[in-house]
């Protein structure tokens, strides 16, 4: 090994470093990403922190934000919900960040609210959740209840032909108010109470002989039985081999996920599982140039040809580009005036039509049914014709269907009352 | 570039030739397999309908190819391809040539895609192909995919079929066939009846589904009241495999707790010392299983075998360095073991994150453990809870037999219940707690083999167990064996047939609930040790 390669490539450090400096004099935009890197979310949440790195690095690549280099600055909050507001305000208050992309669960987005509004923070939450709030302070680029659950209930009920619902569930907030809205959206369908079963179990679950034993019973009582699951988590490992092992197939009794994606499925064996559905904005397997453009650039990316993509990546992406894209049109990284320049942001889906940011901080997206192959991607099997634009408040509760978010000029708020027309100001 | 446009010229000579000399049905079976590879989801049965009807020799191979999901396209030329991954590398073969050709990229070529409905055409499908096959096997498995979708035509042939089958599995299965057929279509009430009472006897899940149909929608009133008593004598055997299930589930659930809590038997149970980091034993064992199966990439199958011992070993040189290094300066202060063993349980936590890295690993589980012991329709038994049951009640046997029959076992009871004594027959009390802890934690790391084919493998894993081993030796009766094999049944069955009632959550608030009780009113547990060295 001669000196000369190393001599090269250390002028050429300098170089690009004296250059950088040069074209961009100003201190960098930083970027807080708040993503559990240990604990029962990371094998979900990890990726999404890539994600971030990936969308930073390529918009330092195309020459910063505003003249200015991007920093990304990554914390773990470990799973660990409390921590997710303390490590919120350590990016807000000790890192002074622009914006943070993160947040997985709900619980975690609740507890990372409150200092949200209280310090005027900016964040982008990337994950199907179960709707019910609008802070100002907040973008949703993942999918709300009528972007997700409801067109997989309504898939179920017309293409499948089921009549009798399991909703199983991790215990917490998310899944207990999509159960909730479920519950009603089926009730009002006509079905009948003793044709729902719903059930909870905690994070990490790891013994689940009863109660898939449980669905196999319900499911054979003469109507065509389907599983709604909004288990979260490293559950769904032990959970789905219980089904495989027990025999469940698709053709039977198909379970239909929230929060299973490729990532998810990428830890195991699927043959046995081949059938199940998933709903999701975005798939790996959409046939589309811009989709393999991702993938590629994932692939360069974190140097591993077997690394999927999944939809909360996707939500990440759109997140990213529209945050560039208000800054720029901004031109300022000050909270309240992206907020404003953000809606109306449009930015190509990478599964088609185009994702447009909503008064209600909310996107328009399709809705995709896919079908787990056995090499761990979905097949897509059903698709929404146009875009849904995402309802923040349900329609189907009765406490929620009269609220409304608007956050531009005049009205500004995240829950009116078209009854009473007025905004209580509390949107969580 | 040169070896395509040979292979190119094969397949054209290939491809023209049979259109050439055969028939229209060859041609047509062609058209439809190019009108394929261009219909939507919702068209492509209609077409493979036609196909089936065409008689085409591959039509089984095609069918099987689709159902397996690798049959694919090329976008330029409409071809039709399988794509079969063998060892991890993608094979791309002509489908109807048989050549095998270059891998393409994912843009050049399309899959033919299958949802829900199409696979159940498809089994059937096959199943109709299948019915003549030589395995009788596969003709039975054929009969039963063809319960609910048998119509008049096939269940002529299936009748023509039952005169010259020997097979008695597959003469079962026909019969259910053709019973179910009857019962859903015969001419005559007195024919439906007849074929109800036939289903009485089955548990089929197919079989109770179309009697609860009947049940409800049959015009005739007779056959709603048989339909309901054959539902009735089946509901009452469905209930009693339901029962036999859940103790199946408390018995695996309950040597699960076994398994986590046996080595804190010995370390706690017999040595006295609280060890909070009894769950990482478990964890420990569970990532050598990993590290063991990432050093034998070819041989899942055996490397659980290689685990056990090497788990073993690992978790106990753990223990022994954790006993030589802490615990043994803090014999007799419970607190400061507590604290100082909770210490280690966090640094070994770190550890595996550091090393592993935090997010879970995968653990592979070999053939013979995947899938269920089916003992009839409603009652199966997983082959992996059926492997840890047994596995669990060996090494408590195991162990019982060290501690009551070796020399190591005797110096153990002889130290735990007197140390000065022990000490002064000359037994080195030093080098017997080293060991005892040693061997405790190896127990636990057997533990941990076993717990990772049925949990994520990942730094949390020893917190889990913990709480639950603690309370099975404390339920069980602190420094008694047989305590917490009795035990760690019990709150398994419990657990289990409590929690179709109440759900998992409110299960185990109840189970610890009573455990608080129970501890209430015999604070030494189930089986409490007797006599003066007790006390």
């Amino acid at each position: 090994m001669t000196l000369k390669p190393i001599l090269q490539g250390l002028s050429f450090a300098v170089a690009s470093t004296v250059l950088s400096t040069a074209a961009i004099a100003e201190d960098p935009i930083k970027v807080g990403v708040l993503h559990s890197l240990s604990g029962t979310m990371a094998i979900s949440e990890t990726t999404l922190k890539d994600t971030v790195l990936m969308m930073v690095e390529q918009q330092n690549e195309a020459g910063g934000l505003l003249g200015r280099p991007l920093e990304a600055v990554v914390v773990d909050p470990a799973s660990n919900w409390p921590l997710f507001a303390e490590k919120a305000r350590e990016l807000l208050t000790q890192e002074e960040v622009d914006v943070i992309f993160g947040s997985w669960t709900s619980v975690s987005r609740k507890s990372v609210l409150p200092v949200l509004e209280e310090l005027n923070g900016l964040m982008f939450y990337p994950v199907q959740y179960e709707g019910e709030e609008s802070s100002k302070n907040v973008f949703y680029t993942g999918a709300a209840p009528n972007q997700q659950a409801i067109p997989a209930v309504d898939y179920l009920r017309n293409e499948l032909g089921v009549e009798r619902w399991v909703l199983a569930g991790t215990d917490y907030v998310y899944p207990r108010t999509t159960n909730k809205i479920l519950e009603a959206y089926l009730m009002d369908l006509g079905v009948a109470e003793e044709d729902i079963m719903i059930n909870y179990t905690p994070f990490s679950h790891s013994d689940w002989q009863s109660i898939v034993s449980d669905i196999k019973t319900f499911g054979s009582a003469g109507k065509k039985t389907a599983v709604v699951s909004t288990i979260n988590g490293d559950a769904n490992v032990p959970f789905y081999k219980e089904l495989g092992n027990q025999g469940v197939s698709s053709a039977d009794i198909p379970v239909i996920a929230f929060s299973v994606g490729e990532e998810e499925l990428s830890g195991f064996d699927t043959s046995p599982l081949v059938g199940h559905l998933a709903a999701w904005n975005y798939f790996q397997s959409v046939d589309a140039d811009v989709n393999y453009d991702f993938i590629d650039m994932w692939h360069a990316y974190i140097g591993d040809e077997d690394r999927v993509t999944n939809d909360p990546m996707e939500a990440t992406y759109i997140g990213f580009k529209m945050w560039v894209q208000a800054v720029e049109q901004a031109g300022t990284t000050d909270v309240d005036a992206v907020e404003q320049a953000m809606i109306g942001q449009t930015v190509a889906n990478l599964s088609g039509g185009t994702a447009v940011m909503n008064r209600n901080h909310h996107l328009s997206k399709p809705v995709l049914i896919g079908e787990i192959q056995d090499d761990g991607q979905f097949e897509i099997v059903w698709q929404t014709a146009g875009v849904v634009p995402g309802d923040a408040w349900s329609d189907y509760l009765p406490g929620s269907k009269m609220l409304l978010a608007d956050w531009s000029a005049p009205l500004k708020c995240g829950n009116y009352n078209t009854e009473t027309g007025t905004c209580s100001g509390t949107v969580y | 570039m040169k070896q395509a446009l040979l292979m190119f010229g094969c397949w054209l000579a290939l491809w023209s030739t049979p259109t050439v000399a055969e028939t229209d049905t060859t041609s047509s079976y062609d058209d439809l397999l190019m009108a394929l590879t261009e219909a939507d989801l919702n068209a492509t049965q209609p077409i493979l309908e036609k196909i089936e009807a065409t008689g085409h020799p591959e039509v089984l191979s095609l069918f099987q190819t689709l159902l397996d999901g690798n049959l694919h396209f090329r976008k330029a030329d409409q071809v039709l391809l399988s794509i079969v991954d063998v060892n991890g590398t993608d094979q791309y073969t002509e489908f109807q040539s048989g050549t095998a050709i270059e891998p393409l990229g994912r843009r050049d070529v399309s899959k033919i895609r299958v949802n829900n409905n199409l696979r159940n055409f498809l089994s059937s499908a096959i199943g109709r192909l299948q019915l003549r096959s030589s395995e009788p096997d596969l003709r039975s498995a054929a009969v039963l995919s063809l319960l609910t979708t048998l119509d008049a035509a096939t269940a002529d042939d299936l009748a023509e079929l039952r005169r010259e089958e020997s097979n008695r599995t597959v003469l079962s299965s026909i019969d259910l066939a053709l019973a179910m057929y009857s019962a859903r279509s015969a001419n005559t009430v007195a024919a439906q009846i007849t074929a109800i009472d036939t289903l009485s006897d089955r548990l089929q899940p197919e079989a109770r589904n179309l009697l609860f149909d009947l049940e409800r929608n049959a015009d005739n009133p007779a056959v709603r009241e048989a339909a309901t008593a054959a539902l009735k004598k089946i509901d009452g055997k469905v209930t009693f495999y339901g029962y036999v299930d859940q103790l199946f589930f408390g018995l695996s659930l309950g040597s699960v707790l076994l398994l986590a809590a046996i080595g804190l038997a010995i370390t706690f149970g017999v040595m006295g010392v609280i060890n909070m980091a009894h769950g990482e034993m478990l964890m420990l064992g569970a990532y050598t299983t990993y590290v063991v199966q990432l050093l034998m990439p070819g041989f899942i199958n055996y490397s659980l075998w290689v685990a056990i011992p090497a788990a073993f070993i690992v978790a106990g040189l753990f223990g022994i360095l954790i006993e030589r290094c802490v615990i043994r300066f803090l014999h007799g202060r419970p607190l400061e073991t507590l604290l100082a063993t909770f210490g280690i349980s966090l640094i070994l936590q770190q550890l595996v994150r550091t090393v592993f890295s935090p997010l879970n690993r995968r653990v592979a589980a070999p053939d013979w453990m995947s899938g269920s012991l089916e003992i009839n329709p409603v009652l199966s038994l997983t082959y992996n809870r059926l492997t840890i049951l047994i596995f669990a009640l060996i090494v408590f046997v195991a162990l019982l037999v060290i501690m009551k029959k070796t020399a190591l076992g005797l110096y153990v009871r002889a130290v735990s219940q007197n140390r000065d004594m022990a000490k002064a027959m000359g037994i080195k009390t030093d080098r017997v707690d080293a060991l005892t802890f040693g061997l405790g934690s190896g127990i636990a790391g057997i533990g941990g083999v076993a717990l990772s084919q049925l949990t994520n493998v990942g730094p949390n894993l020893g917190q889990a167990y913990i709480i639950d081993s603690f309370m099975v030796v404390v339920f069980g009766g602190v420094g008694n064996l047989l305590g917490t094999l009795v035990a760690a049944f019990t709150l398994g069955i419990a657990n289990k047939f409590l929690e179709p009632v109440t759900g998992t959550v409110l299960a185990s608030i109840l189970v610890l609930v009573f455990i608080i009780l129970f501890i209430q009113k015999r604070p030494k547990g189930l089986f409490p040790q007797r006599g003066r060295a007790a006390e």
